[in-house]
């Protein structure tokens, strides 16, 4: 009996460790981002560094204004958002309240599918399909910023169509069986009475959909063309954060090394203002 | 008794006759009437395009890319003339395997703690369930500037195996984590209390009976991050590294199928080997996914 309690007690003391893992790794990752870049940042000025139209390591003196890249990852996100948005709800509004329920058995796995597949593919198809496609408009430069953003935007359209789906099926029928009692056609009772009601929801997708295109890395890179320079038009190549990274990182050293990850940091404030806002919007959707 | 009685009946068959009614109400007004046409024309139009470009990007991908899954390709060294994918498979394998070892069990433990042990009011449950969606949230090349700066600089360990694998533990935690504590909710209390009855003590009906019975929910989570963990790339370049030779030991680098990819693509000169690599990254995609749907199926039947 008192063998049995001490393995009781031992095995509950385990999965609270286990419990608290996450709550390290959060801790960890805030203090080697903040510590490391922290310093590069207050070395370069943090005026000339997030301010800075300039971004030349080799240059003698160098030079680390990571603005063209701030202003890249906002444009790039910007129009991921233009693009996947109308595209993601109402295909959402088509899953929840237009598809016969045989269709829906098998596009809902395709979602799920759409989510699943890597980063590196879509880049690839976005080298292979989208660039070249691209480089038929005069002036286009085929890899540019508007390559980036379709890309992306096909890129976060599971991410809006799942969290919306599930925002609009959580809106009671009684909403919509009013407006058809109130003899509004199908399509009017969607989009005026449930569509609205389901408006916290969809907010939240917007905001996740936000924080996964600004974070991604390796699709932006293969096709957004990587010139540190302010974007110009949408035909133009762009550099957004994340790229900045990937490209650089594989031969930096010292301070050049340490704005990189100083660029990581900025990147992480962002997404942790992202994150803060999806959870008081999901917060504020469950109490209301 | 044919007419349904309950308000449950009554509400399923206002439910199952929906699409009717629907079709049966025609706006009166000629307006009325363009406007559902132009709502429905935008919904069926970017549902027919969203699912367009998914199976254009499957078919390309495939059609293109089997014309050059060569022997060569499948060789076990590596050369710059054969471009094999070999030793690249391999180390995605032990990388798949090292980082769910590492993860699995301390995401399931910390699902039980939460279903199973925290009491209610525990503030501790509230902030790791800050902190799980905070992981979820982080993207890939923060893990991977993470994994540098904290296992291979920090710790010593250089670009290996090891780095790359816990990085990515700690990257799918929350993905296991959140499937299994859905599993786990799913399961009835009557189990719990029938064990509890015939004088199990907590631990053997979390392990003997609460577990079991979540099976399928957590394997559909574990899946999903076998699909996630093979095809990461930002998170793996700066921690496992790009060798091109299998990674023998825990600590020395080698490159997983999805690096492997974009160095081919990005120095492009095998255009065809990084067509068939995408092949190959696709239809592990893909069966992963399938057999995820087809476990978590099951759950919902049962």
């Amino acid at each position: 009996m008192k063998k049995q309690q001490i393995v009781e007690k031992s095995m509950a003391g385990l999965f609270f460790l286990c419990a608290c893992v996450s709550i390290v790794a959060v801790l960890l990752i805030c203090y080697f981002m903040f510590a490391n870049g922290i310093p590069a940042m207050k070395e370069i000025g943090f005026g000339n560094f997030l301010l800075g139209t300039t971004w030349a390591p080799k240059n003698e003196p160098a030079s680390f204004g990571i603005l063209p890249m701030i202003v890249g990852s906002v444009c790039v996100t910007l129009g991921a958002i233009v693009i996947g948005v109308p595209i993601g709800i109402l295909t959402a509004v088509f899953l929840s309240r237009f598809c016969p329920k045989s269709l829906h058995g098998v596009l809902e796995p395709m979602v799920q599918l759409m989510a699943g597949i890597p980063s590196i593919l879509y880049g690839f198809f976005g080298m292979v399909v989208l660039v070249p496609l691209l480089r038929n408009i005069p002036g286009c430069a085929g890899v540019s910023l508007l390559a980036a953003a379709v890309l992306l935007g096909i890129m976060i359209l599971p991410t809006i169509i799942n969290l919306s789906e599930s925002a609009i099926r959580a809106v009671p029928d009684s909403y919509y069986e009013g407006a058809l009692a109130l003899g509004a056609t199908h399509e009017r009772a969607v989009f005026y009475a449930v569509l609205p009601a389901a408006k916290s929801g969809i907010l939240a997708a917007i905001v996740l959909g936000i924080g996964r295109a600004i974070g991604e890395t390796m699709a932006v890179i293969m096709v957004a063309g990587n010139q540190a320079i302010l974007p110009r038009s949408l035909f133009k190549g762009v550099r957004t954060m994340t790229a900045n990274i990937v490209l650089e990182m594989g031969y930096a050293t010292g301070i050049h090394r340490e704005a990189l990850i100083a660029t990581g940091v900025v990147l992480f404030v962002f997404i942790l203002i992202i994150n803060l806002t999806f959870s008081v919007i999901k917060k504020r959707g469950e109490s209301a | 008794m044919n007419e349904p009685t309950t308000a449950m009946g009554y509400r399923r068959n206002v439910l199952d006759s929906r699409e009717h009614v629907a079709r049966r109400t025609p706006s009166k007004t000629p307006s009325g009437r363009a406007q559902a046409l132009g709502l429905r024309g935008a919904v069926y139009a970017a549902a027919g395009l969203t699912f367009f470009v998914l199976l254009f990007l499957i078919g390309y991908i495939l059609v293109r890319g089997i014309p050059y899954l060569t022997p060569s390709l499948f060789e076990w060294k590596y050369t710059s003339d054969n471009c094999s994918m070999m030793p690249a498979i391999v180390t995605t394998l032990k990388m798949t395997g090292l980082s769910l070892l590492i993860a699995i069990p301390i995401s399931v433990f910390t699902a039980v703690y939460l279903v199973e042990y925290a009491k209610r009011g525990n503030r501790l449950v509230g902030l790791i369930r800050l902190t799980t969606e905070t992981l979820s949230g982080i993207p890939s090349i923060v893990y991977g500037l993470f994994g540098l700066l904290f296992f291979v600089t920090q710790l010593g360990w250089g670009m290996s195996l090891a780095a790359g694998a816990l990085t990515l533990a700690i990257m799918i935690l929350p993905l296991i984590m959140r499937s299994t504590e859905e599993a786990l909710l799913a399961v009835p209390d009557l189990y719990r209390e029938a064990s509890f009855g015939l004088g199990a003590g907590k631990l053997r009906t979390t392990f003997r009976i609460v577990l079991p019975s979540a099976m399928p929910g957590i394997l559909a989570g574990i899946i999903l991050a076998v699909g996630r963990v093979v095809g990461e790339t930002a998170a793996l370049m700066y921690t496992a590294g790009t060798a091109t030779d299998a990674a023998s030991g825990l600590l020395s680098s080698g490159r997983t199928l999805a690096v492997h990819m974009y160095c081919l693509s990005s120095e492009g000169l095998h255009t065809n080997q990084a067509y068939a690599t995408a092949v190959v990254l696709l239809l592990i995609v893909l069966v992963m996914n399938t057999i995820s749907a087809l476990v978590a199926r099951k759950l919902t039947k049962s």
